[in-house]
């Protein structure tokens, strides 16, 4: 048994229902261990490592932890819910009443929570080890028709604790058939620490429901932040995905979205930007199950010093899917001759009318450009951070000015400061 | 201003400029004249910094400094300027943004205080006008779709607004229409100036007619092989540059 496995297998307080799950998940966990080095989806990770780190499950102090609230995304919001190291607070979320738009907590409703992470123990070993730690997360619905017009914020947020924590939270959020909503999930940090953070999520959207989501990761750099994601479309239904990664010392997605019904519609904008030796990974895995569904995925990465990204774009049509349109496109900047990027597209069709691209590259910075900014007189530095925000912008077009701007932000921090090539 | 003396420069390995010699003095137009190949742009890409030219020998002085030892941005804070030949798309960078930050950029470096945005917008409206270019052309990428006489007109547009002391046109008439010239030479003249420098290169005498030089030299084999009034202009549009080797006399220099 790893490390990692034995410090969260510690006997813990909870329902009845999600004792039992836990039992499950960790006893599979013992007898399954982490990922090997053979398996696919987890042979760029550096689990050697990470299995030999322990971690305290939960923390306990979590209600009292500071977290500046000008680190929380601004703008009006339909109800912003608050975790710090995984715990709900109170204190730091509002959650007015919105028409059409219901919000519960799973801590109020463990059985029904036991019923989601069951299922999850199907996945692979980090799906059980979220499963295992579960304890609580959020069920949001909007019902048929409601239009809700300001966004719901889901942040976690993590703050130093007196050790390495881990923990996880459940998310489920129903789109009623014609409904609307714009979601922002935001991973932020209140200070450096090295917590493991895991983040489950379903997305039902029922047929003509329309979800805006935006994923802003920005977690402390020596976090651990694993998410997965599920999104299932009726007919008719859009999912459109804005997903920006900058944090963490690990981050991870996994995010697999079903087309099934007539005219589903998945569109995805994404950007990462490492330095340091962080490594991020994302995988999309999209299935267009029904006919005259579409995607259209375009993704940027950047990696500097001696981080490396990993973007995995899979998108399968079934047979029968005609009038299918699939889209994708991935361009990668290195940065460092230490950085590394792997990207992967991968396009499996079966159906006979269908709509395929798809192409990723990985280069350098263009000479001609840094050089032409620089003849005018840009320093090196700002001449490279132009262009590298230039290149990540390309695909934030459409991303609500309030989030661009901390986006921008964040992006023009994070770049690399470093010394001249 | 500007001392070239005995420059030596090589490009993948191979020797582009030998021994080139040049001086400009303040308030001069110089035009640099030469055939395909002749080392026109490298001349032009090695005064403003760019990579992959190795200087095998001689010097560079500008000013009284050593340029070869300054980076790109700091000979551009310094006064030099390179109007591109191609000039570059930068997409998702907003033409105006970018060349607030270049200005800003500069007069920080010389110690001076930065533009706000309205001080920086009023002194773009003074500089279109002269050009007659479409503020549209303010709120696009830079130089992103800009037709070829656009980005031309864009370059100079640039010369205008950062005032530079030493200004270099790389084949700034190629690939324009005559009343795309016109504007062009209009800008540049509008900017002569006692204390200001051109060096004009082309491949053709036309733009000469428009900006007319104090100095013409021709560049032929990686040096100047000849030097003379504008007059020398019209005898190489007339006999063409094949004249020049037949007259070729050893030593010649500017």
């Amino acid at each position: 048994m790893s490390a990692l496995v034995e410090s969260l297998s510690t006997a813990r307080v909870a329902p009845a229902g999600l004792a039992a799950v836990r039992a499950d998940a960790l006893a599979a966990l013992q007898r399954d261990g982490l990922p090997g080095p053979r398996d696919e989806a987890w042979r760029y990770a550096n689990l050697r490592a990470f299995g030999q780190r322990r971690f305290v499950d939960g923390d306990c102090g979590a209600p009292m932890r500071a977290l500046d609230p000008g680190t929380l995304l601004g703008g009006d919001v339909a109800a912003r819910l608050v975790f710090v190291n995984g715990v709900h607070r109170a204190d730091l979320s509002t959650t007015g009443r919105v028409e059409g738009l219901s919000i519960e907590r799973y801590a109020a409703h463990p059985d029904e929570l036991a019923g989601l992470l069951r299922a999850d123990l199907d996945g692979d070993a980090f799906a059980r080890l979220a499963a295992a730690l579960a304890i609580d997360g959020v069920r949001l619905r909007v019902a048929d028709g409601a239009r809700i017009a300001a966004p719901v914020q889901l942040v976690f947020a993590g703050a130093p604790a007196d050790g390495d924590v881990a923990w996880s939270l459940r998310t489920r959020i129903e789109v009623g058939a014609g409904a609307r909503l714009a979601l922002v999930e935001h991973h932020l940090a209140g200070a450096p620490h090295a917590h493991f953070g895991n983040a489950v999520a379903d997305y039902d959207i029922a047929p003509g429901g329309h979800l805006d989501l935006l994923q802003l990761q920005e977690a402390a750099d020596g976090a651990s932040v694993i998410r997965r994601g599920t999104a299932r479309l009726a007919a008719g239904a859009a999912l459109v995905q804005h997903a920006v990664e900058l944090g963490a010392q690990w981050a991870r997605q996994d995010f697999r979205v079903r087309l099934e019904g007539a005219g589903a519609r998945f569109e995805s904008r994404g950007v990462f930007a490492l330095h340091g030796r962080q490594q991020g990974e994302t995988r999309l895995d999209v299935l267009h199950a029904a006919g005259d569904t579409a995607c259209d995925i375009a993704w940027r990465g950047v990696a500097d010093d001696r981080s490396r990204g990993v973007f995995r774009g899979a998108i399968t049509v079934a047979a029968g899917a005609d009038g299918a349109d699939a889209q994708l496109g991935n361009k990668n900047l290195l940065l460092s001759p230490q950085a590394e990027i792997d990207t992967q597209p991968v396009l499996e069709i079966h159906a006979d009318e269908v709509k395929a691209a798809h192409g990723a590259t990985v280069g350098q910075l263009d000479e001609a450009a840094l050089f032409y900014l620089r003849s005018r007189g840009l320093p090196f530095e700002l001449a490279r951070r132009v262009l590298v925000a230039a290149f990540c912008g390309s695909v934030l077009e459409r991303l609500d000015p309030v989030a661009r701007a901390r986006v921008d932000a964040l992006l023009a921090a994070r770049l690399p400061q470093a010394e001249a090539a | 201003m500007l001392k070239i003396d005995n420059l030596h420069v090589r490009v993948a390995g191979k020797a582009i400029l030998h021994g080139l010699t040049l001086h400009v003095k303040a308030g001069e137009v110089h035009a640099i004249m030469g055939p395909n190949g002749a080392g026109k742009s490298t001349l032009g890409n090695v005064l403003a910094g760019r990579d992959g030219y190795e200087i095998t020998a001689g010097t560079i002085e500008y000013e009284g400094r050593d340029l070869l030892a300054l980076e790109p941005e700091e000979r551009a804070a310094a006064g030099v300027f390179l109007a591109f030949q191609y000039p570059v798309e930068i997409p998702g960078v907003n033409n105006t943004y970018f060349l607030r930050a270049a200005l800003n950029a500069q007069r920080k470096a010389r110690g001076e205080a930065e533009l706000d945005s309205m001080q920086f917008l009023k002194k773009v409206r003074e500089k279109l006008a002269v050009l007659q270019l479409k503020d549209e052309l303010l709120h696009r990428a830079v130089n992103e779709g800009f037709s070829g006489g656009e980005k031309k007109r864009n370059e100079i547009f640039q010369l205008a607004l950062l005032e530079p002391k030493l200004a270099i046109l790389d084949e700034t008439d190629s690939g324009l229409d005559i009343d795309a010239l016109k504007m062009v030479a209009d800008g540049v003249n509008a900017m002569r100036d006692p204390a200001r420098a051109f060096l004009v290169v082309t491949h053709y005498q036309r733009l000469l007619d428009y900006i007319v030089p104090d100095v013409v030299h021709v560049l032929a084999d990686g040096r100047i092989v000849e030097s003379g009034d504008k007059s020398l202009a019209h005898r190489l549009e007339e006999h063409g540059y094949g004249w020049l080797a037949e007259r070729r006399v050893a030593g010649a220099g500017g």
